[in-house]
């Protein structure tokens, strides 16, 4: 139902084009925002190898789709090799980012934590310095220690480039914690480490959660580093992606990506949901 | 035990502690601070061995460069002793002349020529024509007339330029791939000087800053109306509209980059598009151009402006506006007076984290920036990996970093570091 938009007293004409003038510009943001996401699409079913609609697509010539580019990336051993390889080096990094970042994160909001805004700038860095020069310098540096061409250098790295996002999360979720209910689970005799496991570990969960989803997309899609320190053996999905778009562009990379967009999708929902089970954990539910 | 008793104390104004209980008290603190660092303390030590030592070595790089000093270590030892008005000694020229059949045998006269090239472009062939004809000279005969041979060779090394460039590149520890960075040099009496040859690092940086600059003031152009049209929406529209600000932020960047080379490039569906309705007639070069570093950038990078201007806008009363406005205000200075004061709070925050994350950005210039949209980053992708310059690199790195952390510390300054939005 559309609701004819009302307007004070007060408003003159300028308010009110004002008003549409914002809504509409809004809207072409928005426009600008998706549509290059959402072009990928159509664009993968393309049965011509090119990067572009074909005349027989816009007048939804059946013909003019087919599924080559996805058979191309199902049957290609490339594919699989790097899918694997972005499977084990963001599993791994997750777990190393989330154990240390979330242990970090409730030792940071601590209010006897000494150094506390010096430390927390250091551990958000990886975050803001550039990549180039963080590969760089594990080019260098991981090479003396047996860790550039393998996947032990490549997981090191790249739980280093999600440290920062568990860190955030999970220190949004402890600031709204209440510490009196970790004081009651203590004043009731259970143990420190039992309240902690009991009480604490179940209300920032969700931001644990979310933290370690950042920082396996982080890896995941992840290239500079990989560029750098990965040999032929540990090609990523993006490293794979950045060559076909570098030497040879093949509509195969138009599939991945269509692939990416969808799975991009299932983190958006589930953020989504953690984000309203926290809230709903905290009594802040506005549906409640 | 201690808490209890100070709770149970008959009540007064002021409530002393006694020398132990205070003494608990200390103690309590202390144990909090330790639990608290030993928390801490797994990840610093990982960051310090993952991230910081790495990134040490890095700068550590820039100054250290121990190619020829291994490559003719007597050569260079002669060369100490040389005046530098003619050409050196001759027991230093038979010492270079041996030195070159050795490099020539081990194959390694090609990495020399690079590094002495680097300081004095041109003797690159010099050096390796000089190492293809003393290949073959028996030892004894080098020994007896190194000088005549070499001489004899490449006629350069009667210029003392060389030697110059051979004693500066057998530094191991040099400030010479800074000053390259900034454009200076060290003429050969050791005086800094501005770069004769091509000056190109300043003005690259200066690009790369103008780039970055531009960036931030398209996304905050474009971010500033939607994250006010969503702070002021209706909650349930606002929370699907958000959908189309969080899903680009989290799709994979090749995927997004990947469309803008599909949307801008010459047969591409911008082009298709634009001649189809009759806009142009001839397919416009958008792509590999600063346009299509500056408009992909701008996608990529926007949803961390609007994140943290939708927060602040969020916590903006309306009544503001509406009570400025009911009393007469017209909109725009109301705007200016009221609302804009408000928001500058995310805005800054988004605008430097924008700034921040393009001046260093790598991958979407790498593939659709061409040559005219390259930015700092690609250059010392450049140096790293094709023209093997990794002293040089490190040192462009370096400033980068300078640059990057002066940035961040007006970032943490003004905004707290910790206040990221991550959606």
């Amino acid at each position: 139902m559309i609701k004819k938009q009302k307007f004070p007293d007060y408003y003159t004409i300028w308010h009110k084009l004002g008003h549409y003038a914002i809504k509409y510009v809004a809207y072409l943001v928005l426009v600008f925002l998706i549509v290059p996401i959402l072009v990928i699409i159509p664009l993968s079913f393309n049965v011509e190898p090119y990067f572009t609609f074909t005349e027989g697509m816009v007048k939804f010539d059946p013909a003019a789709y087919s599924l080559r580019w996805y058979e191309s990336m199902y049957t290609d051993p490339n594919w699989h090799l790097a899918l694997k390889n972005s499977l084990v080096i963001g599993i791994f990094a997750t777990l190393i980012a989330t154990i240390l970042g979330t242990m970090a994160a409730v030792g940071l909001s601590s209010t006897h934590m000494p150094f506390k805004r010096l430390v927390m700038a250091l551990l958000l860095s990886p975050m803001i310095v550039p990549l180039i020069i963080i590969a760089a310098g594990m080019f260098f540096f991981y090479a003396k220690f047996g860790l550039a061409g393998n996947y032990a250098g490549l997981i090191i790295a790249h739980a280093v480039l999600g440290i920062p996002f568990v860190i955030i999360t999970v220190t949004a979720t402890l600031t709204s914690f209440d510490r009196s209910l970790y004081y009651a689970g203590l004043s009731m005799g259970a143990s420190p480490l039992k309240t902690f496991f009991d009480v604490v570990v179940p209300m920032i969960r969700p931001g644990v959660i979310s933290g370690a989803m950042f920082a396996f997309v982080t890896s995941f899609d992840e290239v500079v580093v990989v560029l750098f320190l990965a040999g032929p053996g540990q090609r990523t999905i993006p490293r794979q992606m950045f060559s076909g778009l570098r030497e040879q562009i093949n509509p195969t990379i138009l599939a991945v990506a269509t692939v990416l967009i969808a799975i991009a999708v299932m983190f958006l929902v589930t953020l989504e949901l953690l984000r309203r089970r926290s809230d709903r954990l905290r009594g802040l539910d506005e549906h409640a | 035990m201690s808490d209890i008793q100070t709770i149970n104390r008959p009540q007064s104004k002021i409530i002393l502690l006694t020398e132990q209980e205070a003494g608990f008290a200390r103690k309590e603190v202390r144990r909090y601070r330790r639990t608290a660092f030993f928390m801490v303390a797994p990840l610093l030590l990982f960051l310090l061995f993952a991230f910081v030592a790495p990134i040490g070595t890095m700068l550590h790089r820039g100054f250290y460069s121990p190619v020829v000093a291994n490559l003719i270590p007597t050569t260079l030892e002669h060369l100490t002793t040389w005046d530098g008005e003619n050409i050196p000694d001759d027991a230093t020229i038979t010492q270079l002349a041996v030195d070159f059949k050795r490099l020539a045998a081990d194959r390694t006269s090609g990495k020399f020529a690079e590094a002495i090239n680097r300081n004095m472009p041109g003797a690159s062939s010099t050096i390796k024509s000089t190492a293809r004809k003393l290949r073959k000279v028996e030892d004894a005969e080098l020994k007896q007339n190194g000088v005549a041979l070499l001489l004899k060779a490449n006629k350069k090394w009667a210029d003392p330029q060389i030697w110059f460039a051979i004693r500066k590149a057998g530094q191991t520890y040099s400030d010479t791939h800074y000053l390259k960075a900034l454009d200076l040099e060290r003429n050969n009496q050791g005086e800094l000087q501005i770069r004769k040859s091509a000056q190109i690092y300043i003005q690259l940086y200066t690009k790369t800053l103008k780039l970055a600059l531009y960036i931030t003031l398209t996304c905050l152009l474009l971010g500033y109306p939607l994250a006010y049209y969503l702070a002021n929406a209706p909650a349930k529209s606002a929370n699907l509209l958000m959908i189309f600000v969080l899903l680009p932020f989290w799709t994979s960047l090749l995927v997004r980059t990947t469309s803008w080379i599909a949307l801008l490039q010459t047969n591409g569906v911008v082009n298709s598009f634009l001649m189809s309705i009759g806009i142009t007639s001839e397919p416009l070069e958008m792509l590999y151009t600063e346009f299509s570093t500056i408009i992909a950038m701008t996608h990529i990078l926007l949803p961390f402006m609007i994140l943290p201007l939708y927060s602040v806008m969020k916590g903006i009363d309306p009544t503001y506006m509406k009570a400025a406005m009911s009393m007469g205000a017209k909109p725009i200075p109301a705007f200016i007076k009221i609302y804009l004061p408000n928001t500058l709070p995310g805005l800054s925050a988004g605008a430097l984290l924008v700034f921040i994350i393009s001046v260093g950005y790598y991958i979407t210039p790498a593939l659709v920036g061409g040559t005219d949209g390259q930015m700092i980053s690609n250059i010392i992708a450049f140096h790293m990996q094709q023209s093997n310059n990794w002293g040089l690199a490190a040192a462009l790195g370096t400033l980068l970093l300078v640059l990057i952390l002066a940035l961040y510390w007006l970032y943490d300054r003004f905004v707290g570091a910790s206040n990221i939005k991550l959606g």
